[in-house]
């Protein structure tokens, strides 16, 4: 069989703590019973998918963004190395040119405008990239060092690694992070469909009416799955209903889901709830599709 | 401690969900008018829907550049697409446009251009507020615009403007309800900060995103305290954790046991506080700790 | 020798603010002149990014040979003020100035 291109579904939402992991994970392992299926945790700050699934560690890969290094022997103080960067992460001191790597965006500007290639661009380790196979589901977990802050880099590294190496596997699911910024673009980027989680609370409706406004900008079909279903009121499917949002699933409040998650355990081979869920969300994919 | 003027707490939990904004929201309420508000989670801020703040003065925030290329001296020569690191300056329909959700204002192609026909101009990433909340204190809170870069920027300015206003209105304290994960948004929370209130959850994640975001804490050097919330969802998980604060010296101030009135005072638009005695005399006894141990280090010194 | 302290006041009974980049002032002590000069650093406080950047270019405008801190500066910023031929030491944490500079004379606080 020919696959011309991977499905990408991305698993989003404003709010944090709604259920994107457990979804993730779940959704990931429950498709792979059947066919490759790739697993990509792109919430770098603070990625969870990897205490889930248990498999082999086939590799580890480090990754870098390129940041400006200063040689001292070539350098003329003549500034313009300072006065072009918008970061003021490169900063002529008098004698010295200071570059603070955290706030680098590897425009490259200061490097190649310097007349005298005093700052040629060096490899700086961001974070890294965890490959972890499991009978048909590849996970890819990226996690951001501490220390550094900006997490779009490295949310693109990981992309491109998908794109280069891991093309062949069918089905992918991109858990984002939590939030409407710019991390969540660039995570949903290459989606072919957003599935926005969230719960039946204000907060939960607040950050989905968020959400939705963030994927309308980048323009992508979109469902939600309104998770601990039961816990609040019915203002967020009439919402739903009202933006013409499918609500793709329902998830409801179980203590029991509650108590696999918190021991880390995969929940839908042992919850037919949660496992009917998921199916009736794939099925709903597939039609909006 | 920096500043004998005002005492700064941030409450931060590494993973979102834990109940941070409504334990962040229940000591505004009980600090009153003794303390500035300060909704630093400004990517999905969620404190207002519990103070009811009157957003009465708003500001516009700037952060950032935007590239603006003006077509007509444009000669398209493609110079500006060739140096862009991020794709920002697509060909399409025979003219070069500049994609403002790509664009990081980095500023090359505007050296480069050599016509002149790219500028760079401020760039609006969200909106300041500064309100009275329902407690009778000031709030300083915000919102990112959608797909914005949450650079920490607009933090830093929510907080400072805290800060301003704790010193003109001779307040004693500033609450922070923080960001999530560890990024600059967290580490700009942070600054200033006389003591951390962490929040969390008796699950693997939490547990493994709370030694994350402490491990940020750390290297500050500023005194901890942390609230287990849901505490009776897994007994396993809660001794865990206790574990990992004992043996980082966090103080270990409360359990909170699983209550569905988080969610239903959040419909009611209250503070688990304003709904619950026994809760109300948690918090109480909570905050009374958390001064005491800001009251003990300065009698140290 | 000069000194500079990062401060959280204006005088010697003042505490040593821990932070290099967001230090609310920075006193500068002129050992050989007996002279005080200090410079308010709070509107560099109001960066979320950039604050060691920003004071270490006051440092670097200022020129002390020694700085007593708390934290001690980032690495870029500490780096930058070495190769000014700055010496830094630190610890001086829940310090008045007054007891930092009797500490740095005694040879108690660390150097990095």
């Amino acid at each position: 069989m020919i696959i011309d291109k991977p499905l990408k579904i991305a698993i989003a939402s404003g709010k944090g703590g709604t259920g994107k992991t457990l979804l993730s994970t779940n959704l990931a392992s429950l498709l792979s019973v059947e066919r490759k299926t790739l697993l990509v945790d792109l919430d770098v700050e603070e990625p969870n998918d990897l205490l889930f699934i248990h498999g082999k560690t086939e590799t580890v890969i480090a990754q870098y963004k390129m940041i400006p290094e200063w040689d001292e022997s070539k350098c003329t103080l003549c500034g313009i190395c300072s006065n072009v960067c918008n970061y003021h992460a490169v900063v002529q001191l008098g004698t010295y040119i200071a570059v603070f790597k955290e706030l680098c965006h590897s425009c490259y500007a200061c490097s190649e405008l310097c007349p005298t290639q005093a700052l040629p661009m060096e490899k700086h380790q961001m974070g890294e990239t965890t490959i972890v196979t499991s009978g048909h589901l590849t996970l890819i977990e990226s996690r951001l060092a501490v220390g550094e802050e900006q997490t779009v880099p490295l949310i693109h590294k990981t992309h491109d690694l998908v794109n280069q190496q891991y093309r062949d596997i069918p089905v992918q699911i991109f858990d984002c992070p939590p939030g409407t910024s710019c991390p969540v673009v660039a995570a949903a980027k290459e989606a072919d469909f957003v599935v926005l989680v969230s719960e039946p609370t204000p907060f939960g409706l607040n950050d989905l009416r968020l959400a939705v406004e963030t994927i309308r900008k980048i323009e992508k079909p979109m469902g939600v799955v309104i998770n601990r279903y039961g816990i609040g009121d019915d203002a967020m499917e009439r919402y739903c209903e009202g933006a013409q949002l499918p609500v793709l699933a329902k998830i409801p409040f179980d203590k029991q889901i509650a108590e696999h998650y918190s021991n880390g355990q995969m929940v839908y081979d042992k919850h037919k709830g949660l496992r009917s869920s998921l199916q009736q969300l794939i099925a709903a994919i597939h039609h909006a599709l | 401690m920096p500043s004998d003027i005002h005492k700064e707490i941030v409450v931060l939990s590494g993973k979102g969900g834990t109940g941070k904004t409504s334990v962040t929201a229940s000591l505004a309420v009980i600090a009153g008018n003794s303390a500035v508000v300060a909704d630093c989670d400004v990517d999905a801020a969620n404190m207002h829907l519990l103070l009811q703040p009157d957003f009465g003065q708003t500001v516009e925030f700037y952060s950032g550049q935007l590239a603006e290329l003006d077509q007509e001296l444009c000669t398209r020569c493609g110079i500006c697409a060739d140096i862009c690191r991020f794709n920002a300056i697509p060909f399409h329909e025979d003219q070069y446009r500049i994609s403002s959700l790509d664009c990081e204002g980095c500023g090359y192609c505007a050296q480069v251009c050599p016509t002149g026909a790219i500028t760079m101009k401020e760039r609006r990433s969200g909106n300041l507020y500064t309100s009275r909340t329902k407690a009778g204190s000031t709030m300083v809170h915000a919102r990112l615009d959608i797909a914005a870069e949450n650079s920490g920027k607009l933090v830093a300015r929510v907080k400072n403007d805290a800060k301003a206003i704790a010193k003109s209105e001779n307040k004693q304290f500033i609450i922070v309800d923080g960001s999530p994960g560890i990024g600059c948004p967290v580490v700009s929370s942070l600054a200033g900060a006389c003591y951390v209130l962490l929040v969390t959850e008796p699950t693997m994640s939490a547990l493994h995103d709370l030694k994350r975001v402490y491990a940020v804490i750390k290297r500050f050097r500023i005194p901890a305290g942390c609230l287990i919330n849901k505490y009776d969802l897994n007994e396993e998980k809660s001794a865990e954790i206790r574990q990992f604060l004992k043996e980082e010296q966090i103080d270990h101030l409360a359990d909170i046991p699983f209550d569905p009135i988080f969610s239903s005072a959040m419909i009611e638009q209250k503070t688990i506080v304003e709904v619950s005695l026994p809760l109300k005399h948690l918090m109480e006894e909570i905050w009374d700790r958390i001064n005491t141990r800001l009251n003990t280090k300065k009698e140290a010194i | 020798m000069k000194i500079a302290f990062t401060a959280t006041g204006p005088t010697w009974e003042s505490l040593v603010d821990p932070r290099f980049g967001r230090t609310e002032y920075i006193v500068l002590f002129d050992e050989e002149i007996d002279l005080i000069t200090v410079v308010d650093n709070r509107s560099v406080s109001n960066e979320a990014h950039g604050a060691g950047t920003a004071t270490a270019q006051k440092m670097y405008e200022l020129k002390p040979d020694i700085l007593i801190t708390g934290n001690g500066p980032g690495d870029t910023a500490a780096q930058a003020l070495k190769h000014l031929k700055m010496r830094i030491f630190v610890d001086a944490h829940d310090m008045t100035l007054a007891k930092a500079y009797d500490a740095y004379t005694k040879g108690k606080l660390r150097e990095i």
